[in-house]
């Protein structure tokens, strides 16, 4: 059974103009089928007001569709009474590391998840301990969330999510706002995860260096699935990217302009080293 | 000059006055509050002594710290004092000089009422300065849990006050950020009368409010993401559970409470040394 699955999923809200009056209707998500294995990880690439995150919201059942269906492991998220089963299987992060911290003490927060669970005291204990080992915050499980970097954060925020043994994480942009240093810190603790737990991992974000890990990556524009394919192929496609107003990895783009010069390169190039390769291959 | 603020002061130490339950904390502060207010002998007020020298001693907090805490409250003092001297009348007359009268009545009360104030505001610090803020919430949900039979929704004010606590440091520091950005547009904060000061807040309030709001927005939509339904069905990480030392502390209390309610019954004659 597919993890997510979903076929024809529309998302309209209503336009307003300034006295609230609504004057038409926009759509976020225009007909998207989306198919994601169990254990995968995918990702899913669009600029801003693309609707990438739209569709996120919609695989935690934070927003509903108005139109199609999503099945989170075989749940209709239209049901109300499979709610808090889906939030339990598909855990999300934010963007925003401050505003998604609850507790006022890191492991507090890392409880609060299998708190509303109804888990039992001994065993959100022992949850707490494994998730903050596994995204390397167990010395800091006694700090105050407001002394720790961005990136750690957003790694106490992962660890919020695993606590409650989701099937599934939708990471929602969880890099936009960080540094470098804490992106390259939140990205090594999803993969670290991924290798650990086997949870299946969908990251919406707009750094296409996140995605080169990735078993599938789909690329979103006003509201559709434009591209769909591994990161070999979508890179590839340089000059459908920039259509879509997306870069590519400086490597990939180095590799392309080559090419284009006359160089025989093989098409999505990801890694320097494999340009490295392919050059020296050329003599 | 912003940070100094500092809410729910909490004081980091190993003591056992920090170990106890917090909910024997807030039932036993109440019960040595009242009990300030339930004599008025001199005996009285030295076994009230006796008893928050012990606590503080017992809680590792430095007397030069709780002192500390008063400074707010000395101009409430400084008023209750002399209005207690000059306008209480009956006994005899110690000073007379023009409209200033000071009867014996007079002083003891302004005495008595000070120190009053001052264990008032000593013993509730001692409270805030040995339980977290996340204690001190989790005691009141646990103590209001009755409440929750009229329809008073214990819970969630108790989860609206932990998390005020988390985001006063966030939202001191925005404000903080805001200062500095009208500032640089030129803003100017500190000179003008009170009327003026106040209006050049505005610039500082109104985005101040709205980023709150963006942000309680987000974080409502994080906690239902993390499966959030109120407190039905929840469990606790930490819950609260008495030990013996919190039964302890009960049983020390309520002696106190007894001699020194039993002081202001039964002993007949006023000590009073004047």
């Amino acid at each position: 059974m597919e993890m997510i699955h979903s076929e024809k999923l529309v998302y309209e809200y209503d336009k307003r103009d300034e006295e609230g009056n609504v004057i038409g209707t926009n759509r976020a998500i225009d007909g998207v089928d989306i198919d994601v294995a169990p254990g995968s990880f995918v990702a899913v690439l669009g600029h801003n007001g693309s609707g990438k995150s739209t569709l996120a919201k919609h695989m935690n059942a934070i927003l509903v569709p108005t139109g199609g269906t999503i099945w989170v492991d075989g749940k209709d998220t239209k049901d109300p009474a499979e709610l808090w089963n889906v939030r339990q299987t598909a855990g999300m992060v934010f963007q925003n590391p401050d505003n998604q911290i609850i507790g006022t003490v890191v492991e507090e927060d890392v409880g609060f998840g299998p708190e509303n669970l109804g888990v039992p005291t001994d065993e959100i204990w022992k949850r707490v301990e494994d998730s903050l080992r596994s995204v390397g915050m167990l010395e800091y499980r006694k700090a105050s969330p407001n002394k720790l970097s961005g990136g750690q954060k957003q790694r106490v925020a992962i660890a919020g999510v695993i606590a409650m043994e989701p099937k599934c994480i939708v990471l929602d942009e969880p890099t936009a706002m960080l540094d470098p240093n804490g992106r390259r810190e939140v990205i090594q603790a999803v993969e670290k995860l991924r290798e650990e737990k086997n949870v299946t991992v969908i990251l919406i974000t707009h750094y296409m260096e996140e995605v080169i890990d990735a078993d599938q990556v789909f690329v979103m524009d006003d509201g559709h699935i434009v591209m769909h394919g591994t990161p070999r192929e979508i890179f590839s496609r340089v000059d459908e990217l920039k259509v879509y107003r997306m870069d590519v990895p400086q490597v990939t783009m180095l590799a392309e302009e080559l090419r284009k010069r006359g160089l025989d390169l093989p098409r999505g190039i990801l890694r320097r080293e494999e340009l490295v390769e392919a050059l020296c291959r050329l003599r | 000059m912003i940070r100094d603020i500092t809410i729910g002061q909490y004081y980091p130490a190993e003591s056992p006055i920090h170990r106890l339950d917090p909910r024997v904390k807030i039932v036993c502060t109440l019960l040595f509050l009242i009990s300030l207010f339930i004599q008025n002998s001199l005996l009285g007020y030295v076994i009230a002594t006796l008893f928050l020298g012990c606590v503080i001693h017992f809680s590792k907090v430095p007397v030069k710290y709780i002192a500390k805490g008063l400074k707010p409250i000395v101009i409430l003092l400084l008023f209750t004092v002399v209005m207690n001297l000059l306008l209480t009348r009956g006994g005899e007359t110690l000073v007379h000089f023009g409209i200033i009268t000071i009867t014996e009545n007079g002083l003891r009360t302004s005495v008595f009422m000070a120190i009053r104030l001052i264990y008032l505001v000593a013993g509730s610090s001692i409270m805030t300065f040995t339980t977290t803020p996340n204690g001190l919430t989790d005691g009141l949900e646990k103590l209001l849990h009755p409440l929750n039979r009229l329809n008073v929704p214990v819970h969630e004010v108790a989860m609206i006050m932990s998390i005020a606590l988390r985001f006063i440091p966030i939202l001191l520091e925005e404000t903080d950020k805001i200062m500095k950005a009208q500032m640089a547009r030129g803003a100017d904060f500190e000179s003008g009368n009170i009327i003026q000061r106040a209006k050049a807040m505005i610039p500082i309030l109104v985005p101040l409010f709205i980023s709150a709001f963006r942000r309680a927005n987000d974080l409502a939509m994080a906690m239902e993401a993390r499966c959030y339904h109120g407190g039905e069905g929840r469990t606790k990480m930490k819950p609260l559970r008495y030990k013996g030392r919190d039964k302890m502390a009960y049983i020390f209390t309520l002696i106190y409470i007894v001699v020194i309610f039993m002081v202001g019954r039964f002993v007949p004659f006023k000590l009073w040394v004047f």
